[in-house]
């Protein structure tokens, strides 16, 4: 197929403002309507601990909080999100304050090669904001009655994949942190 | 990813206009546009921004049933209240697909606009009719185990991939949109799809520009609402079948999912259905409504797989009845 007449090269392609919150600091950016909101925390922002991965929405590790909800930042273009708040790893916690996610993580060795791991952190805490707010799951059996169970974590993080399979600690660690109620 | 030309519309009919040129896409969630852009299989020339349209509202119809606007994220209509008491099949379909971050941002407009899942659609360095009118399709003497049985044509046997639109035609919902002219229409998901023929790359009626607004869900219907999708994984992965069924007494509902061009319903199966002895019922469903069936040698172990799948289906059916 061949691209349609019309279509603008690269080189004629205005570049567009967008206005990010990232971990609560706003960024004012003109950047190519192409690039992913992951390419902007990277290459842009210069906020490497979201992850590319399969770069198509089959891997989970670029996942991102976008208003607080958990999506996937290389299926979105950033020039769709101006005036929108972004967290990602980086805003979770710091190496002296770590979210109490993160800290159950390394207790509970949820990692190995760690590639997964900022993904899977802001998987799980939509998750379980998820499960507070009663979204129900493909395993939920009574769709007005969300509750918590392993099965229900396995489920709805399976987006998130890791090739390491530390999926067992992973699950003992945001199941720690969900019974000290501490998630959010 | 090629350069296009990005345009945000503050109004649903701003945005048929917008869109009415050749070579333009409306972007929504984008979870499978922009992959499909990626990969060089969709080109678009110019993007039109629809994510910020007043189209995300689920409210009640005067006859009581319920309209959701295009924009309505997966997972807010998988949560909504009235889906999830009075149309729990369609609940029960959208937490089946994608992944929870898929769900929070895939819209209901853009699911049922999503494009085939085939292997050849998705490799463009092979013929597929679908991706590149008149090249041929590699997937007939290909690999089709996950493609379509029926609805096919010489030129495609792609299959559907949504699990939502399954459940939304067994509730007879019909697909509410607004051309550039600004003339709306209402049509049922067999008048919205097309199925392949010899031009398998439309796969819709919509015409030039002419822009979903939401989907409109009739009065509910009682009984047991129920989804069950069969699949190579537990989770995260395509139907290689799904039933999405109404189950009330000896009445049925039922709709296919893996298996068509578009979510697979044939009324005079239910009528069989009613018509046939108890221990019957589920043979004479399956035998009506893939009469005609196509499978390839690879995928013909999907019709007595969905048999299977029935029989299970009204069995859970049967003890939810008496619970």
């Amino acid at each position: 197929m061949t691209q349609s007449p019309q279509a603008p090269s690269g080189a004629d392609l205005p570049r567009l403002p967008v206005t990010l919150s990232v971990n609560g600091e706003t960024h004012e950016l003109t950047i190519d309507p192409r690039v992913t909101l992951l390419d902007t925390l990277r290459e842009h922002l210069h906020l490497t601990g979201t992850k590319k991965g399969c770069d198509h929405g089959q891997c989970g590790a670029c996942t991102v909080l976008l208003d607080g909800q958990r999506v996937l930042s290389c299926l979105t273009l950033a020039v769709m999100h101006d005036g929108q708040s972004v967290t990602t790893v980086e805003g979770l916690g710091t190496p002296d304050h770590l979210h109490p996610l993160q800290d159950a993580f390394v207790r509970h060795d949820g990692y190995q090669c760690g590639y997964c791991t900022p993904g899977q952190l802001c998987s799980s805490v939509g998750t379980l904001d998820e499960i507070a707010r009663g979204v129900p799951s493909h395993v939920t059996a009574d769709l007005d009655a969300v509750r918590f169970s392993a099965e229900e974590l396995r489920e709805r993080l399976s987006g998130n994949i890791c090739r390491c399979a530390a999926y067992p600690n992973i699950i003992a660690a945001v199941t720690e942190v969900h019974a000290a109620g501490d998630g959010a | 990813m090629r350069a296009f030309a990005y345009t945000r519309a503050d109004t649903p009919r701003a945005a048929a206009q917008a869109a009415e040129a050749t070579g333009t896409k409306f972007i929504a969630g984008g979870t499978n546009l922009l992959d499909l852009m990626k990969l060089d299989i969709e080109q678009p020339s110019r993007l039109v921004d629809v994510s910020r349209l007043n189209l995300r509202d689920v409210t009640d119809t005067p006859d009581g049933g319920l309209h959701v606007g295009a924009l309505v994220t997966n997972t807010d209509l998988a949560n909504h209240p009235r889906v999830k008491s009075d149309y729990a099949v369609l609940t029960r379909a959208i937490v089946a697909g994608a992944s929870g971050q898929i769900r929070n941002k895939a819209t209901t407009g853009g699911n049922l606009l999503q494009r085939a899942r085939c292997p050849y659609f998705y490799d463009t360095n092979l013929p597929c009719n679908k991706r590149d009118p008149g090249t041929g399709c590699a997937a007939l003497r290909g690999l089709s185990r996950t493609l379509a049985v029926i609805g096919t044509s010489d030129a495609c046997i792609a299959q559907h991939p949504s699990d939502m639109a399954v459940a939304l035609r067994v509730l007879d919902a019909t697909v509410n949109t607004l051309k550039p002219d600004g003339t709306a229409r209402t049509l049922t998901l067999d008048e919205f799809y097309r199925l392949p023929e010899d031009t398998p790359h439309l796969e819709t009626t919509l015409e030039p520009g002419e822009l979903i607004t939401g989907v409109t869900l009739p009065p509910p219907v009682g009984g047991t609402h129920l989804y069950r999708k069969v699949r190579d994984r537990a989770s995260y992965a395509f139907a290689l079948v799904s039933v999405a069924a109404i189950v009330d007494g000896d009445r049925v509902r039922v709709a296919f999912g893996g298996v068509a061009p578009r979510p697979w319903r044939v009324p005079d199966a239910e009528d069989a259905y009613a018509r046939a002895r108890a221990d019957g019922r589920a043979d004479a469903l399956i035998d009506r409504a893939f009469e005609g069936a196509r499978p390839t040698e690879e995928n013909a172990f999907k019709v007595p797989l969905l048999r299977r799948t029935l029989k299970a289906v009204l069995a859970q059916a049967g003890q939810e009845a008496q619970a």
